[in-house]
């Protein structure tokens, strides 16, 4: 358990020192809502509309940024190497690192979200049913990006690759996400908002795993 | 303890990178790895880790704790230094400790023994290479592990701390440890066994 403890701090601070993802991430997701309004002009009904998918589509692209470099800078510094030796399990070792970058990217943009929010006009009830998919929705975003991590760790430019390999793979996070958040108040709320739910626990599942064997493949 | 290699092969990128490869080390012996350059020197540290699949043969510990891996009971000190530029030289040292199982440790004295304890504040990212390798050397002394395997662990190192890391590696195999390293020149280890690799080849 120390083991976990020490690399789940580790990452943390190497996030939140300069350079490091989680500033970059909430800094991306600040900027796209705000100049989003410039581009589709002071329409407040269209912005009210689109506000969600708007949201939902930054916090996406925010999770992407740091995801390339979350295995890759361990696999050039070396420091994989003395992981995968060290007593840890694979699995849980990515999955402690999905957590610090979670906790160092994802936490920021829901904590970020309300206020973005009054940019696009979202009412009170709206913007609860935004916060609240984003927070069960954000973690999702992560665990299945791992999978792409892994798969890119050994490549120079593995981030393009990354976003191609795991885009995809969050459109139903993504449809269902927005669809709960569209339906703030409105019965059709709990099902979207259930199916994202199962995604979330979904992933966190098959995410640590599936990465964990791309990793082992690629480290040979 | 003793750590038994029969018939190690190690194949990669479509070639035999070596075959055949025998020894044993025991507890307070040394083995220096020499040969050409690519003729599987690294290789064979990482195979001993489990980092590389062995493509025949078998690797052996004799006495050691029978629950743990051979990985979780020996140090690599491989090319790269496993350091993080942003997190300071403490908090460095700090991690790996902690990451082995060693997480209540006080850093100050590994530190001192390799002559970094005034900059233990300072960011990794501001070391020279020299430097970079006495507080990788450091993560071996701060959590103590039986077997070391060291891949040229002098290179880098100006004279007085290449003379600190033999006197550490001689109070290591005092201690009842093993060493396995690879190196190109001598590091200070008089009564190692040695292995070419690559003349058969």
């Amino acid at each position: 358990m120390t083991s976990l403890t020490a690399l789940l701090v580790r990452d943390i601070r190497i996030a939140m020192r300069v350079g490091g993802g989680a500033l970059i991430g909430v800094l991306f997701f600040l900027t796209v809502v705000t100049i989003t309004p410039f581009a589709l002009g002071p329409d407040l009904a269209l912005l009210k509309r689109m506000g969600p998918a708007i949201l939902w589509l930054a916090a996406l692209l925010a999770s992407l940024l740091a995801l390339d470099r979350l295995f890759a800078s361990d696999h050039d510094d070396g420091s994989l190497d003395l992981i995968l030796m060290g007593g840890a399990p694979l699995e849980l070792v990515v999955a402690v690192k999905g957590l610090a970058h979670w906790l160092t990217t994802g936490l920021p943009v829901v904590v970020a979200a309300p206020l973005l929010g009054l940019f696009l006009n979202l009412d009170p009830p709206a913007e609860a049913a935004l916060v609240l998919t984003l927070l069960v929705g954000t973690p999702a975003l992560t665990f299945i990006g791992l999978i792409g991590a892994a798969i890119a760790v050994t490549l120079r430019r593995g981030g393009l690759l990354l976003a191609v390999l795991v885009l995809p793979l969050t459109v139903p996070v993504l449809i269902f996400g927005v669809a709960a958040a569209n339906s703030a108040g409105s019965p059709l709320f709990g099902a979207s908002f259930t199916i994202l739910c199962a995604l979330t626990l979904a992933s966190l599942v098959v995410g640590p795993f599936a990465a964990a064997a791309a990793l082992r493949q690629e480290m040979e | 303890m003793r750590l038994i290699a029969s018939e190690l092969a190690c194949h990669r990128g479509g070639r035999d990178v070596f075959a055949g490869v025998n020894f044993t080390v025991a507890s307070g012996e040394a083995l220096t790895v020499s040969g050409r350059n690519g003729a599987g020197k690294s290789s064979l540290l990482r195979t001993v880790i489990g980092l590389l699949r062995p493509a025949a043969g078998q690797l052996k510990l004799e006495g050691g704790n029978s629950e743990l891996t051979i990985a979780e009971q020996a140090h690599y000190l491989g090319h790269l230094d496993a350091l993080k530029g942003s997190l300071s030289v403490a908090e460095n040292l700090g991690f790996w400790a902690g990451f082995f199982g060693a997480p209540a440790i006080d850093v100050g004295k590994p530190l001192e023994a390799v002559g970094l304890a005034g900059l233990a504040a300072l960011p990794a990212a501001y070391l020279s290479a020299g430097q970079r390798r006495r507080l990788s050397i450091a993560r071996l002394i701060a959590v103590p592990r039986p077997i070391w395997l060291l891949d040229e662990p002098a290179s880098t190192l100006d004279a007085a701390a290449q003379i600190v890391l033999a006197d550490r590696m001689k109070s290591h195999l005092a201690g009842g440890g093993l060493i396995l390293a690879a190196a190109h020149g001598p590091i200070g280890l008089e009564k190692a066994q040695e292995l070419r690799l690559g003349d058969a080849a």
